[in-house]
């Protein structure tokens, strides 16, 4: 750490830079890495194999929802007793996939696959820093997460199933060995690992916060940070202010399951005796744990609307529209999402008066929300659009946030959630406007940087099959939902046979998983391209999309401390795309105004004489530094 | 043998595959198509986005149509009018925004693909633009909030003086139903009295607690106010009478409630929907355990007359087991006497 940080003021650092490479083995290259890049590389790794398991679950679910009278013996070698005599999957291993599905995707693939990915990855080389502030806080980060991982993956096994009480695990169920029994062992085992998983999510938040505020290059002021930049800086801020208190609503919950507390429970009879405790609070557990909740419905879609901004932009050779207005809705969405959080409780028998201010508060949400949407369009609007699959997966991702983030409109109106609280409508919601349109993020974002990551291309042919089958996927999946949810279907149902109201319907439901598992085997085709292009792929060029930020000026495989020399200095913003006059249609970051007097703008002449003076401080420096070698 | 056959089968697939793959991969390098900024495969693209557009948006009209009456559920009560119409009224508004900035999110790519001669407008900000399109939104949010505020306050203000008591239950995995019989206050409850004669942990040395009865429906008066009190002994549940547009959490150790008024009996709407089979029907909506699929109670609505007949005929608790009064103090005792015998 030591000699990168050296080497960011002395000229003379490149051999002894070099030097420092020499000494890495496998062991410290790979696996205790300390370098941002690799650290990003195994984020992202790891979330591809949680993604794998994830989307695995949901398919042995959507088997049961689909084709209720399927004999499923043959999963039998992989589920063993959870499949009954009869082939018939068992109820309580049904809610163990639900929930487990969405613990996984939340968690491990669209928080910690697509933060610590990008974050990991992007912020030095977008700020133009050697690396992060703490490397070895950046690898706690890492190994705390993997643990977690290995603690969860242990629980699929074990012979009471994992939590089974939805991933919001509200207690008293999940609180109560009695009540079910994924509630005994796999909850406890649930709880351990989404301990250490705070603690690998602070220990990358406080890293990503200090790396932004303190180590940007010369001339990289806030106000020519690019969109992504900003993204992940406020999604660290809200990681950081919102996962201590999903740590303290666990905690308490470790207190009432294993040291006799009360503070979630009350009044209760279970498994034919009553328990000692009252006056605890179920809905206490409820406003803990979505005051986090909610926020990380921000943290997994930020980063992913940071990126679209970016590829949007690049890719329409156009600069983003109304980049202030872009930031200013960012931290507007920063500040709401924590002031919302009650949207999901509203019939949980909380005050109703609460309802109606939570109401006011959520809808406010929309706004900033809808700014964002109208500038993508506008951004595309008289551009000169190039379908890279990066492209094509950005575009996917506005569409899933507008038709997700409409029908947040009905329920976040609390006189028309009661009707939809909790049926497929919900399902439909957060599905499309935070699951698809993060999970698009995610994959705009791998198919655009990998270039950077590995120095080859992805094929993009591969890319546009991968996108169409997922594009369209998606919406045969998720948008049938809304008929079935507004006929009223509740979640988290094994069967929707006992119910006259819901006793229908079987061939939508059919269709839906016939088309979940068309999706999910398109994926196959990424992980194909993926793993074949790191090997195999073409050679990339340096600055393969022809953007401005600065990660397109390190080498093809940069070593740890990204570039060989200096770091480049950042003379303009990230977004002069197309600029009338320049005879290009892009100019970097580190091209000087004073460069292209051709095609600065009246304001930015003012800037080229402040510019001067810096370059003059600068070369003073280099002077002083050549002397020093001689 | 079938597995050995299908294993060769998807093998010789996946080596079609692959050398398709090799082969366009090679013709890309060949022809220099990838030196190029797009390629052929931009105007594809750009269709693509075009025919999504008209192909799932023509699938969503004629299913939305087609179906209207499958997933627009009957409606049988006072406030779900109010709330069915400020969910059609959003339908409409959203609907609206839904297919203009999908048209333009998808034709924009068509129209403005990539081609070499043209150079994309530098058009970096319009603060006009920008403030209208923070303003629009948020009058018309503005208007749609107030509309669902009213509904949620009338909705939530409390049940009037009248309204018939029904108390509902949940436990892993059915529910109880108490009426609080003649006198319409329900007697108190303690869970600790639960057991398997008093599932709902009633406590019989409340007096109010004597003409209390349990019944296998919930049947309701047309036309009528009633008050659901709702309470869970074990984990979380949620009352959700979809007909009725009612959804309330059912909470250990807090109870809750729900009011509303229901407006057609159930004979009226067997005969509505020609379907002499239909029951309003009640589910759980809260993650209880395995049994949460099956939580279902019938609600049924009932002329008032008929419901006052109904009423007369319920036996209380103690009066079909009077051994749930044998350990009383001796005024108890004798009060609940009274009322056993008043109903023989």
């Amino acid at each position: 750490m030591a000699t990168a940080h050296t080497a960011t003021h002395s000229a003379s650092a490149h051999d002894h830079h070099d030097d420092h490479e020499h000494h890495d083995n496998f062991i410290t290259k790979y696996i205790f890495t300390t370098d941002h890049k690799m650290i990003g590389k195994q984020f992202l790794v790891t979330g591809i194999f949680w993604a794998i398991i994830g989307g695995l679950l949901s398919i042995i679910f959507r088997l049961q929802l689909g084709f209720p009278d399927m004999e499923l013996y043959w999963l039998k070698p992989l589920l063993g007793g959870w499949i009954d005599d009869a082939g018939k999957l068992d109820p309580n291993f049904y809610l163990a996939l639900v929930t487990m599905h969405g613990t996984i995707m939340v968690f491990f693939v669209l928080t910690a696959g697509l933060s610590g990915t990008f974050s990991n990855f992007l912020i030095p080389l977008q700020i133009g820093a050697r690396d992060m502030a703490s490397g070895f806080m950046n690898m706690l980060s890492y190994w705390f997460f993997f643990l977690s991982g290995v603690i969860m993956f242990i629980s699929l096994f074990i012979e009471t199933g994992p939590a089974s009480g939805g991933w919001v695990v509200y207690p008293p169920l999940s609180a109560l060995e009695q009540a079910m029994p994924g509630s005994g062992l796999g909850m406890t085992m649930w709880l351990i690992a989404m301990t250490f998983f705070i603690a690998s999510s602070l220990l990358g938040g406080i890293n990503y916060i200090t790396t932004v505020i303190n180590l940007r290059t010369k001339g990289m002021s806030f106000s020519r940070l690019p969109l992504t930049i900003w993204a992940f800086f406020l999604t660290a801020v809200i990681g950081l202010l919102s996962f201590p208190v999903l740590f303290s609503a666990a905690l308490l919950l470790v207190f009432d399951r294993s040291f006799g507390t009360s503070f979630y429970l009350s009044d209760i009879y279970i498994g034919g005796e009553a328990l000692p405790n009252t006056g605890g609070s179920p809905v206490l557990y409820q406003h803990l744990f979505w005051f986090l909740g909610h926020p990380e419905v921000y943290i997994v879609l930020l980063p992913a609307l940071g990126i679209t901004s970016e590829i949007i932009s690049v890719n329409s050779r156009k600069p983003i529209f109304g980049y202030k207005a872009m930031i200013i809705s960012m931290l507007g969405i920063t500040i709401l999402s924590f002031i919302v959080w009650a949207h999901h409780m509203f019939v949980s028998g909380m005050n109703p008066f609460l309802g109606s201010i939570f109401m006011f508060l959520t809808l406010i949400i929309a706004i900033p929300s809808a700014v964002k949407v109208f500038n993508y369009l506008t951004t595309l609007w008289r551009g000169n659009l190039i379908f890279t699959p990066g492209m094509l997966f950005s575009i996917g991702l506005v569409s899933f946030f507008i038709s997700g983030g409409l029908t947040g409109i009905f329920l976040g109106n609390s006189a028309i959630d009661i009707q939809l609280h909790d049926t497929y409508f919900v399902v439909a919601h957060f599905h499309l406007v935070m699951g698809s349109a993060s999970f698009f993020g995610l994959m705009a974002g791998v198919y655009h940087w990998f270039p950077k990551m590995f120095g080859r291309m992805m094929d993009a042919r591969l890319g546009y099959i991968h996108f169409w089958l997922t594009f369209i996927g998606v919406y045969m999946v998720f948008f049938p939902m809304h008929y079935i949810g507004i006929a009223g279907f509740p979640r988290r149902y094994y069967s929707w046979t006992n119910f006259e109201f819901s006793n229908m319907y079987t061939d939508l439901n059919m269709f839906v998983s016939v088309a979940a598992i068309i999706t999910f085997g398109a994926q196959l085709i990424f992980l194909f391209n993926f793993f074949y292009s790191m090997y195999r792929g073409r050679i990339a060029s340096l600055n393969p999309w022809r953007a401005n930020t600065l990660e397109w000026t390190t080498p093809l495989h940069p070593k740890h401390g990204n570039w060989p020399g200096e770091i480049p200095t950042v003379y303009r913003w990230p977004y002069d795309y197309s600029k009338p006059g320049a005879a290009e249609d892009f100019i970097p970051q580190t091209v000087p105004l004073s460069a292209t007097p051709e095609s600065n703008l009246p304001h930015e002449e003012e800037l080229v004489k402040l510019e001067k003076a810096i370059i003059a401080d600068e070369e003073d420096v280099l002077v002083a530094n050549e002397s020093k070698e001689s | 043998m079938y597995g050995f056959l299908i294993a060769v089968g998807i093998l010789l697939l996946i080596s079609i595959i692959w050398m398709v793959y090799r082969i366009q991969t090679l013709v890309s390098v060949v022809k220099g198509s990838d030196k190029k900024v797009a390629s052929g495969s931009n105007k594809v693209n750009a269709m693509m986005f075009v025919l999504f557009l008209v192909g799932t948006g023509g699938l969503m009209f004629w299913y939305s149509i087609k179906e209207f009456d499958n997933y627009n559920l009957p409606l049988a009560s006072e406030h779900g009018v109010v709330t069915d119409q400020l969910f059609w009224i959003t339908m409409a508004v959203t609907g609206i925004i839904f297919i203009i900035t999908h048209i333009l999110l998808f034709w924009f790519p068509y129209r403005y693909q990539y081609k070499e001669d043209r150079k994309a407008a530098f058009y970096p900000d319009n603060n006009k633009l920008e403030v209208i399109w923070t303003v629009v939104p948020a009058i018309v949010l503005a208007l749609l909030v107030i509309g669902g505020w009213k509904a949620w306050s009338d909705i939530t203000k409390p049940a009037p003086e009248n309204a018939h008591v029904v108390e509902l239950m949940g436990y892993q995995f059915a529910w109880e139903i108490r009426y609080p019989g003649m006198d319409n206050v329900l007697g108190a409850n303690d869970y600790r009295l639960t057991n398997a004669s008093n599932v709902s942990g009633v406590d019989f040395s409340d007096k109010n607690a004597h003409d209390d009865f349990t019944t296998p429906m919930v049947v309701i008066p047309k036309g009528e106010p009633v008050l659901f009190k709702i309470r869970a002994r074990d984990v979380l549940h949620s009352v959700f009478a979809p007909h009725m547009r009612l959804k309330m959490d059912a909470v250990p150790g807090m109870p809750t409630k729900f009011w509303f008024v229901a407006t057609k009996t159930t004979e009226e709407m067997r005969a509505e929907l020609n379907d002499p089979e239909f029951e309003y029907e009640i589910a759980c909506t809260e993650v209880c355990g395995k049994g949460h699929f099956s939580m279902r109670k019938v609600i049924n609505v009932v002329e008032p007359a008929e419901y006052r007949k109904w009423l007369a005929e319920q036996k209380p608790y103690i009066v079909n087991n009077p051994a749930l009064v044998e350990n009383l103090s001796p005024e108890m005792k004798e009060l609940a006497d009274i009322t056993i015998s008043e109903h023989k």
